[in-house]
């Protein structure tokens, strides 16, 4: 870690601290804002002039918001959705990255390489195709065709952080519990997994967020109302002639609030799996 | 961390021998299930389309050859909506990677408190898009919005200004969100990059004499640039593929006005049921994805064996 050496308050070290500061506030002002606003009056967001902070703080829009629109409705099919697909890409990633990891076998670059490629591929590009496919598998309007698509664009982040991983613990120690007279399985689950846990705890974050986040999929596919995950819900409040924004910005600090700490949790580990060897 | 690791445990991989393809199919097969549903069966099937004539309710009509992509090249809207996307794409990255240059340098540096700028910098990368588009769709409403409200009170403008809806400022308003919220991912990578270049080596410069700006060009810059590459290319794919920024905003409108390839893709299929062309579209949007990603393959290859 490079670092001013200076002990004390030079210039260049209380400029530093300001301009973090500042950019600090810039990042996080959009949000100060939405909460802001999610506790103002309706009365007071169309007021002449506007205010920066409310007049009233009315809380009772965290409460209000749940009537006002099918808000519950929403994050169960958001819960639903990204629970699963975590679940899911959990599943297919371990031992994809495992055996990734561990041995060499033919065809393990092209594999390597569809991965990759795939990671880079949003599902934006592709809606038409997928609209189609799943419209082939009677599946439109449905969680499950939401999880599957969910689970497979955010399967290569997994597969690439867990094999780094995995191939960080040394094949000695797994091989050492065999002797003791594990099986090849319970190896895998009392020695190399636990050693791995960081590595599952952000895989599992990063799709769980990423499912919650994703917009384009569902807005596509999903047409019942109490089918549609918050991101895509939550559009219904614009359009309207006079929108809610009081509510609208409490659902979103709803929606925001626990994935950002989420994140904040597995910040160390985000950069790996999304560029996972690539960064030297 | 894999680097950290890896570095730490200096010897080579211990990596069993080779395996058949055959033994690998019960570890990889699932995987390999899951992309090809996912990914490869919505390429070839967006790619078979895009040559067939399709009813507006979506049945297949017959094989039509070029006749989509003749529909799509012969539409006069798509014009403009291909050099804005230029515009879209390269100054969205261009000003991503020209902001986050300095800020990694800033957050890598030791100060009281660096924990917690690190932590607002990663919230716009943890919110969703959506709702982050809707918040600056609210900052920058002509008559309720914080930005006008703070503008007039310093009295840089006496009438609001209705940025969103502006043919001058529309576009803009919408580029700036986009480098908004690709700024984080950027400066994290870039950050991981710096952090990665061994403190002695620039130590010892310091002690050489060198300045902080020779330190910066010769030592950091140079060890910089994979990052910086990755971080480019990276960026160039997701901006070619946003869509909920302008989706929420605009819509791209009015008219086309704020389109971009992908949204103008999308809004033939699904609003204007006119599928012929928009599948063609669909398949040139792919194509340029495939050539940015040909070389994100080639920057990334030498590291990737070693994984």
């Amino acid at each position: 870690m490079s670092s001013i050496r200076t002990k004390g308050f030079s210039i260049k070290k209380v400029s530093t601290i300001l301009g973090a500061y500042f950019i600090a506030w810039f990042f996080l002002y959009p949000y100060i804002n939405m909460f802001l606003t999610s506790v103002k009056s309706h009365d007071e967001l169309f007021a002449t002039p506007a205010t920066h902070f409310p007049q009233v703080w009315q809380w009772s829009n965290y409460i209000d918001v749940w009537e006002k629109a099918p808000i519950a409705g929403y994050l169960k099919s958001s819960l639903i959705v990204s629970i699963s697909a975590t679940v899911l890409v959990l599943i297919v990633s371990l031992p994809a990255a495992y055996f990734i990891a561990r041995y060499r076998f033919k065809m393990r670059g092209a594999f390597l390489l569809l991965v990759l490629a795939t990671q880079m591929f949003s599902p934006t590009a592709l809606i038409i195709g997928i609209f189609r496919e799943v419209d082939f598998f009677n599946l439109l309007d449905s969680y499950l065709a939401l999880i599957i698509l969910n689970a497979g664009f955010n399967l290569a982040f997994s597969i690439w952080l867990l094999s780094g991983f995995f191939s960080s613990i040394p094949v000695e120690i797994e091989e050492a519990a065999l002797i003791d007279g594990c099986s090849r399985i319970q190896a895998l689950r009392r020695v190399t997994l636990p050693i791995a846990l960081p590595g599952l705890v952000t895989a599992v974050i990063f799709t769980f967020v990423a499912a919650w986040n994703e917009f384009t999929i569902a807005l596509t596919i999903i047409s019942s109302v109490e089918k549609k995950p918050i991101p895509v819900g939550i559009t219904q409040f614009i359009g309207q002639y006079d929108i809610a924004w009081e509510y609208l910005f409490s659902a979103t600090m709803i929606a925001i609030v626990p994935v950002v700490i989420l994140f904040i949790m597995i910040e160390k580990y985000l950069v790996g799996g999304l560029t996972a060897g690539s960064v030297k | 961390m894999l680097k950290k690791s890896s570095a730490k445990n200096p010897k080579k991989l211990k990596v069993s021998h080779n395996v058949s393809l055959l033994s690998a199919l019960p570890w990889i097969g699932p995987a390999l299930v899951l992309i090809i549903l996912v990914v490869i069966w919505p390429v070839i099937e967006l790619v078979r389309i895009s040559f067939t004539d399709i009813s507006a309710a979506g049945s297949l009509l017959d094989f039509n050859g070029l006749t989509n992509y003749r529909d799509l090249f012969a539409n006069p809207d798509l014009y403009p909506v291909a050099s804005r996307t230029l515009l879209w794409v390269f100054g969205i990255v261009f000003f991503t990677v020209l902001l986050s240059l300095p800020l990694a340098q800033l957050i890598n540096q030791n100060f009281p408190g660096r924990k917690y700028v690190r932590w607002a910098l990663i919230v716009p990368w943890a919110a969703s898009v959506v709702m982050t588009s809707m918040i600056w769709s609210w900052i920058l409403d002509a008559y309720s919005g914080e930005l006008n409200l703070t503008l007039t009170q310093l009295g840089l403008i006496s009438e609001p200004v209705d940025w969103i809806n502006n043919p001058g400022s529309s576009f803009y308003v919408l580029m700036w969100v986009a480098v908004f919220v690709s700024i984080p991912f950027t400066t994290f990578v870039l950050l991981a990059g710096l952090q990665s270049i061994p403190a002695d080596i620039v130590e010892a410069a310091s002690v050489d004499g060198a300045s902080h700006w020779k330190i910066y060009r010769q030592i950091k810059f140079p060890l910089l640039r994979n990052s910086l590459l990755i971080a480019t290319i990276i960026n160039l794919i997701n901006v070619f593929n946003s869509f909920p920024i302008i989706w929420i905003m605009t819509k791209g409108g009015p008219g086309y006005e704020t389109d971009t390839t992908t949204t103008f893709a999308y809004k033939l299929a699904f609003i204007e049921s006119n599928m012929g062309p928009s599948t063609a579209l669909g398949v040139m949007n792919f194509i340029i994805i495939m050539i940015i990603v040909a070389f994100y393959l080639r920057a990334t290859r030498a590291t990737r064996t070693e994984i």
